[in-house]
């Protein structure tokens, strides 16, 4: 079950810096790890982290599997205008999760 | 996997140090008690503190949502009895493990969430460790967040603490180690990389980065078990219930932090 905790402030005035921060609840299997019967646990990460302000993508980032487990993620961007900001997390064995905030800009 | 390995060995290097005239047996005075966080770097604090980083909330979120989701063949919620946990369960934690009427013994709170699982849900109880039993506990346990440690003293409970202060005093495994010997006569000195905390139970359950997840209070007794080249109790162990008794009383008037976060 994927779960995240997100954080973005529900209000703010237009040309602030706003900070985004993001927890999700994930293995982030490294692939590189042996398990109990010897074999090698098939890798499962998340890929990629993007974030799109009223459609536009402010923010990107990648993952490798030297990232830990439950990754959290924290970066700014700058308020514009009222709408919608989206969080999206993809990865192995068709991983994702969306979620979404509402920002109002005055 | 390595960190185990090497705490071990370090263990090892500490029971010939420890085998001199070093054990004082002299409990930690009240007052100069401190937490296991105070020990941690400032970032893992920081972490800790800050509910959007502290990947503990994650469990504490899915405890919330199994708390008003019924089971059993009762097809009963917790809330439905409980109502909002914020009021019901405030302080509940921290005064955990108690006595049991029923059994007539000392339960911890995963035991006690059990009991309602399978009396009042009639639902079967969840596994120790499970993702289910430490979301809920780490839920309940947020409850009590800031609150003091209250551990009962009464003629009840007191066989219960005095039991689990012995396995605390005694020397047991191959290293022939007690808790006492590191946690309160050796608190603050360096066992390898890791400084000696002085083992109060004030942040569990709680996201340990060496684990990469949620563990209880028992997870980490283990932990230091093995390291002691002890056998460890097995979950649940009334002997790990006495000495999770005996740490709450250690700790009494202490702040409770949990979910925490441990290196
Ligand atoms: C050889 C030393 C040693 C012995 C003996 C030992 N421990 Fe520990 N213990 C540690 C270390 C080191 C840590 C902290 C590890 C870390 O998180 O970096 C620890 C952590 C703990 C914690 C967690 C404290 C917190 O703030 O989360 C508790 C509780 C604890 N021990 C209880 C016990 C009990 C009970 C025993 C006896 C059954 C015991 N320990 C025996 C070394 C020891
Ligand atoms: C049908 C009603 C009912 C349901 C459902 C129920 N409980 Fe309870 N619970 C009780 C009653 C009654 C008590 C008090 C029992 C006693 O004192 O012996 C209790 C006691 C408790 C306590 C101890 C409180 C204290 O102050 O010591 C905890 C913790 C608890 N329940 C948690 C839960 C959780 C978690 C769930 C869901 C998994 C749950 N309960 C579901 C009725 C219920």
């Amino acid at each position: 079950m994927a779960r995240a905790l997100v954080n973005v402030p529900a209000n703010a005035r237009r040309g602030d810096i706003i900070e985004i921060k993001a927890l999700i609840s994930h293995p982030m299997e490294s692939g590189f790890r042996v398990g109990t019967n010897g074999k090698i646990i098939q890798r499962d990460i998340i890929q990629t982290f993007t974030c799109t302000y009223n459609g536009e993508e402010v923010f990107k980032a990648k993952y490798s599997p030297a990232i830990a487990a439950n990754p959290f993620i924290s970066f700014s961007t700058r308020a514009t205008d009222s709408g919608e900001i989206v969080l999206a997390w993809r990865g192995d064995n068709g991983f994702e999760a969306v979620e979404t905030k509402q920002i109002t800009v005055e | 996997m390595m960190r185990p390995r090497r705490l071990r060995m370090i263990m090892a290097c500490m029971a010939v140090l420890l085998a001199g005239p070093f054990a004082s047996g002299d409990e930690i005075p009240l007052a100069a008690r401190k937490s296991g966080s105070e020990f941690m770097s400032r970032q893992t604090q920081d972490m800790q503190n800050d509910d959007t980083s502290n990947p503990a909330m994650l469990w504490v979120l899915e405890g919330e949502t199994l708390w008003s989701k019924p089971a059993g063949t009762a097809n009963k919620s917790c809330s439905s009895c409980h109502r909002d946990a914020a009021t019901s369960m405030k302080g509940v934690a921290a005064s955990y493990p108690a006595f049991d009427e029923t059994s007539s013994k000392v339960i911890n709170l995963e035991q006690r969430i059990n009991l309602c699982r399978t009396e009042q849900q009639k639902a079967s109880p969840l596994a120790y460790e499970s993702r289910d039993l430490l979301a809920l506990t780490a839920y309940l346990a947020r409850q009590s967040k800031g609150m003091p440690i209250e551990a009962k003293d009464d003629s009840r409970t007191r066989p219960f603490r005095e039991a689990g202060e012995k396995l605390y005093s005694e020397r047991v495994g191959q290293l022939n180690l007690s808790c006492a010997q590191c946690h309160t006569d050796n608190w603050g000195q360096k066992l390898g990389s890791a400084l000696l905390p002085q083992a109060h139970p004030t942040a569990y359950p709680l996201y340990r980065l060496e684990w990469q997840t949620v563990g209880s209070l028992q997870r980490r007794l283990r932990n230091c078990m093995i390291g002691m080249r002890a056998e460890p109790y097995a979950y649940g162990d009334q002997e790990f219930v006495n000495l999770e008794l005996y740490l709450m009383w250690r700790a009494r008037g202490m702040t409770m932090e949990a979910p925490g976060v441990r290196p």
